[in-house]
């Protein structure tokens, strides 16, 4: 493929992206992919909710990124999910499967998945102010 | 490994990381250069010793072993390393890797670690990246740059679109010619 393959292949999603950022409307899908993640597999979790999100449709209104260690280390995977007028979301164990889960449920059916909820990171990376 | 240090020339300021990557039968070779804020002699000493850390190594994290497991994998596998830096100029790491040694870690998939130093988070004022890749078996001799490939993306490195597309691209260059 060469760049000029590329560009055909992305369009005018441009375009999309100021109308999606002037509306403020943007999902986040956030990878911790510091070694912890990516010993316990987020690098196949990263995969996974790329090829879900295309799945779906969603891949021009979806920011996938990725960060380091959030601090939770015995609970990687961890991902952060950012829908917009829902409460921030931090999830633990989120194996490949999971994340398919997530885009169907939380993305798409703006529902919680109790169960893997990190409720808060782990007591020595707490700052007290 | 390299994605961890390529992350470190990220978070160091650097406006531009080249990546060198020449595999041959026997040895993988990875020099990675940038222009960031770079070490002093003192500060480099401490970053190899994984019991240091300054507290604010890294933004948004306070620790970070990736230069001693470097160091480390090299004891164990009879690899080469070296690294320059300069304050105010930037940081040069040369990896020698052992692909003959039986302790050498797998190397993983570079393409997927290409599109893993492509999407960092970056500094504000952003980072351009310029990736060559030389191989023997299969030949394969390509370049990327970050910026060509995110203009040719819309200006955009984030969405799953572009992320999928960018992963396509990599791993079209990685198919022999």
């Amino acid at each position: 493929m060469t760049l000029e393959e590329l560009r055909k292949l992305r369009g005018n999603v441009k375009s999309e992206i100021e109308k999606r950022d002037t509306e403020g409307k943007t999902i986040e899908v956030i990878v911790g992919m510091g070694t912890c993640g990516i010993a316990s597999g987020a690098k196949e979790t990263f995969n996974a909710f790329v090829k879900e999100i295309d799945a779906k449709g969603l891949g021009k209104s979806v920011l996938l990124r990725q960060t380091g260690c959030m601090g939770m280390c015995a609970n990687e995977p961890t991902v952060e999910v950012v829908v917009p007028g829902m409460p921030r979301v931090i999830y633990g164990n989120v194996k490949a499967p999971v994340a398919k889960d997530i885009v169907e449920k939380h993305l798409i059916g703006h529902e919680l998945l109790d169960k893997l909820i990190l409720d808060r990171p782990a007591a020595d990376i707490i700052t007290n102010k | 490994m390299i994605a961890d240090l390529t992350q470190n020339s990220v978070e160091a300021d650097a406006t531009l990381v080249t990546l060198d990557f020449v595999q041959t039968e026997d040895t993988l070779t990875v020099t990675l250069v940038d222009n960031g804020k770079g070490m002093s002699e003192e500060t480099l000493a401490r970053a190899k010793d994984p019991f240091y850390t300054d507290g604010k190594k890294h933004p948004g994290r306070k620790i970070g072993l990736g230069i001693p497991f470097l160091i480390q994998t090299m004891q164990e596998t009879d690899g080469d390393w070296n690294i320059k830096s300069a304050v105010g100029k930037g940081t040069t790491v040369f990896m020698q890797f052992n692909l003959a040694n039986i302790d050498t870690p797998p190397i993983g998939k570079i393409s997927e670690m290409f599109a893993e130093v492509m999407t960092l988070p970056g500094t504000k004022n952003g980072y351009d990246m310029d990736i060559h890749r030389t191989n023997i078996n299969p030949v394969l001799d390509y370049r990327l740059n970050r910026n060509e490939i995110k203009e040719a993306l819309g200006g955009d490195l984030e969405s799953v679109e572009s992320i999928k597309l960018l992963n396509e691209y990599i791993e079209s260059q990685e198919q022999p010619q």
